[in-house]
């Protein structure tokens, strides 16, 4: 089996060290890792997803590194919109962590339109099983570093279940990949989102959401 | 040794450097510019040498030099650049090369970052050059230095053809290890470098004797597979270039897609030229042949070929036939619907984007980041002209991106350079118009400067303004002649365009800061007055060249909700709520022309934003 994840946000926002992290976990594990990442003109404020694939074992090599749609177990979105976006990528049964604050787009502005991703929330809460909302703002603020939300989400997916790596791995990650100052920030990092996954999915037990089946329909 | 995460560029550029590549020379264009990074980095003794040309006619004349010596050497461009360097390249095969030519030119289905969709396989089969077509980002551990041998071998260029997919792609690969160039053996003094037409006529024999027995080493290349599906023999055979044998095989591991049916999968790694015998053996139980390749109907047309010349029964199903898509990228999804509409198998499962009920998505084109002098710069321009009959003729390069709302000002954009030169031909045909043309300071060199020269020659009229960022900013900030910096790590007086365009004979040159909103629409006025060619350099760096000033911070109790800033700006980092305009700290940059343009002084810079 191949897992699949799609990271998805705005240019600048920091989905590259995500997936750098999980793939890592994936190779020190000694099994197949796929990812692909948007470059070029979207990195301007537009929307860029990252894909990043798993084997289970050493011989279960992606076919490819772009999530086909429908195959992906689990989303990071870094944006309520952005958010509802990628629903397309996911399994019925996938779980979702999105940073709860909105970014309007220029075109939102100009046409005066107040955009602030409640809807998309509401929308998101209908339709993916294990939705996690995190205030990256307050996170972070918490942590006293805004530029650790991409880990704090991170964390949150491993706390999701979804993800199949450990809190402790993507640690491990941490240490082997970001700059030794860092180091101690992105481990809280990765403690809080988790233990936000985890009291929202201890609130969410029990409660069956309208999810799912309504987005795959056949063909004709 | 430990595998490690590395992107597709930076395999191929690795690779190169473990064949003892000994100059690499290249423009930046994406997909590509990750390659000659990933050499200039892993050169710690400057052994191989690396740069940055002016532009990719420059790269590939100054590498067949090299070769003409014996060294091994690389040229990297996107496929629009293969475009500018297509003189040198046509020619260079009829004369031939000696150490190891390898063009490695990155292909974008899509397109994600380009100008057209062409297909560089068919430019190997124009220019009768080789071409070799990864489908996975490490096969380019073997394709790359397999490039140089058939190159020497030969002694001919050879083209690696990438796609985005590949070159953005991620894997866990061992690192290849760089092994130091060779001393190159000299430059042979002999007649045949030089093409005049009785050795041009000489190389075009040689050509046609060389690529049949290419073809044949082909034929038994190891990355030319056939993949066999399920029980007994084949007769339906899926044909598969570069990403799409990845789709296919992943569409065909789907139990409904391929039903009970037997299916051979069959990659083309070396498309040109084409490997006959190996494909006319895989289509030995075939009755009907399913193409998928992303851009052009190559390999179906080279099977159509076989299948007449050596009369096979068998029907080719692709792109001619409308059974596979021809435009755009393919993916695992449409490598499904097309697979199962060849095999017969139950058209699969929809997977609806949208639902009626779900909430409107916001539209999020790529747009100038907050703080970009670009924006600076047309504002300024579109307010000296205000009141007059403007044309503006874009270029290629984050300034592109002035075509948006509420900017619009970009009317034309065609092609590298091109901008000077269309705004020339628009002012001819409609003499009473202003006909601007934006360049960035990158392109300004790569190919603007003979545009200019091409106005003042012919006293056409023109107010070229050079956009000055101090950087190539699209495709990742690479240096450039006006920076002074090159790949060899050395910092040297910068060229200067100012000066540049004053020895060309401009009737006025003026230098501005497009973020001093007075001082840069003077400047303007002061080019137009002047009339001719004139031009305005407008000189700020890229907002990721420098730190942030501190943020603008807008007063509610002045702020009118007119909305004069987001109409005339449409700055990212403006949020409108609740009637009134809010600055996102986290975006904004410090430039100061909102405060500039705010008629109510409601934005100011002074205070910093509470975070």
């Amino acid at each position: 089996m191949t897992r699949s994840i799609v990271l998805s946000g705005i240019g600048g926002q920091g989905t590259v060290l995500a997936s750098r992290l999980i793939a890592s976990v994936a190779l020190s594990r000694g099994v197949p890792v796929r990812t692909a990442e948007t470059i070029g003109m979207a990195q301007r404020g537009g929307t860029v997803l990252t894909h990043v694939r798993y084997g289970d074992t050493p011989t279960d090599v992606p076919h490819t590194s772009l999530v086909p749609l429908g195959a992906a177990s689990l989303a990071i979105a870094f944006e309520p919109g952005e958010a509802q976006r990628v629903l397309p990528y996911l399994t019925p049964d996938a779980a979702m962590v999105v940073a709860r604050r909105a970014i309007p787009p220029t075109t939102a502005t100009l046409a005066g339109v107040d955009y602030d991703g409640s809807d998309q929330l509401a929308y998101l809460k209908q339709q993916v099983p294990t939705l996690v909302v995190v205030d990256g703002d307050a996170v972070c603020r918490a942590l006293g570093n805004p530029r650790v939300l991409n880990v704090v989400l991170l964390g949150a997916a491993a706390g999701t279940g979804m993800l199949g790596m450990e809190a402790n791995e993507l640690a491990c990650a941490v240490e082997r990949l970001v700059k030794p100052a860092f180091i101690d920030i992105n481990k809280q990092a990765l403690e809080a989102g988790e233990r936000i996954a985890r009291a929202q999915s201890s609130e969410l037990a029990g409660t069956v959401p309208d999810h799912g089946a309504r987005r795959w329909q056949p063909l004709g | 040794m430990a595998t490690e995460l590395l992107m597709g560029n930076a395999i191929i550029g690795l690779s190169a450097l473990a064949a003892g590549v000994g100059l690499v020379a290249g423009y930046p264009g994406t997909p590509s510019t990750e390659i000659l990074e990933t050499v200039a980095a892993n050169n710690p003794d400057g052994k191989v040498h690396v740069e940055w040309s002016t532009n990719e006619k420059a790269a590939f004349e100054v590498a067949a030099g090299a070769s003409y010596a014996g060294v091994r050497c690389m040229v990297t461009c996107k496929q629009v650049g293969l475009n500018v360097a297509a003189d040198p390249l046509m020619s260079l095969n009829y004369v031939g090369v000696k150490g190891g030519y390898v063009v490695v030119c990155a292909d974008d289905p899509g397109p994600i970052s380009s100008q057209t969709e062409q297909d560089t396989r068919r430019f190997g089969s124009f220019s009768k050059i080789p071409v070799l077509d990864p489908a996975t980002p490490e096969e380019c551990l073997e394709l790359v230095p397999y490039a140089f041998e058939l190159s020497e071998r030969y002694a001919t260029p050879v083209i690696v053809r990438p796609t985005t997919r590949i070159c953005h792609a991620y894997t866990g690969v061992e690192r290849p290890v760089p092994v130091p160039p060779a001393q190159p053996e000299g430059f042979d003094y002999d007649p045949k470098w030089v093409i005049f037409p009785p050795r041009a006529l000489r190389g075009h024999h040689e050509i046609n004797d060389r690529l049949p027995r290419i073809a044949a080493d082909f034929a038994t290349h190891p990355l030319n597979t056939v993949t066999h599906l399920g029980q007994g023999p084949a007769a339906c055979v899926v044909f598969t270039g570069g990403v799409s044998h990845g789709y296919a095989l992943e569409a065909l591991s789907n139990p409904q897609v391929r039903g009970d049916n037997a299916v051979d999968v069959v990659h083309i790694a070396t498309p040109f030229p084409f490997p006959d015998d190996f494909a006319a053996q895989a289509l030995a139980d075939a009755r009907d042949v399913l193409v998928l390749e992303e851009l052009d109907s190559v390999i179906e047309d080279d099977l159509l070929r076989i299948a007449g010349a050596r009369h096979l029964p068998v029907t080719v199903h692709g792109k001619r036939t409308h059974e596979a898509k021809d435009a755009g990228e393919n993916s695992v999804e449409s490598a499904a619907r097309d697979i199962a509409a060849f095999l017969g198998t139950p058209a699969q499962a929809a997977l609806n984007a949208q639902q009626p009920d779900a909430p409107q998505l916001p539209v999020r084109p790529p747009v100038l980041c907050a703080g970009c002098p670009h924006r600076s710069s047309f504002y300024a321009v579109k307010q000296a002209l205000r009141g007059k009959k403007v044309a503006y003729a874009g270029d290629i390069g984050c300034y592109t991106l002035g075509n948006a709302a509420p900017l619009n000002t970009t009317d034309t954009c065609l092609c590298m350079g091109a901008g000077i030169t269309v705004a020339q031909g628009a002012h001819i045909a409609e003499p009473d118009a202003v006909n601007v043309a934006f360049v960035g300071d990158s392109t300004f060199f790569a190919s603007g400067i003979t545009g200019v020269v091409n106005a003042v020659y012919n006293q056409n009229q023109l107010l070229l303004v050079v956009l000055d960022n101090s950087t190539t900013a699209m495709t990742g900030m690479q240096p450039h002649p006006g920076t002074g910096l090159t790949m060899m790590g050395v910092k040297h007086d910068p060229i200067s365009i100012s000066a540049v365009l004053k020895a060309i004979g401009l009737s006025c040159v003026v230098e501005a800061n497009p973020h001093d909103n007075a001082a840069a629409i003077a400047a303007v006025k002061q080019a137009v007055a002047a009339g001719g060619v004139s031009a305005v350099i407008f000189k700020a760096p890229c907002t990721h060249l420098v730190k942030p000033a501190p943020s603008a911070v807008v007063d509610p109790q002045l702020c009118t909700g007119c909305r004069t800033c987001i109409k005339q700006l449409g700055c990212p980092a403006f949020i409108w709520k609740n009637g009134k305009l809010v600055i996102d700290p986290g975006l904004c940059w410090g430039c100061t022309l909102c405060e500039q343009v705010c008629p109510f002084d409601a934005i100011s810079h002074r205070e910093v934003a509470d975070k």
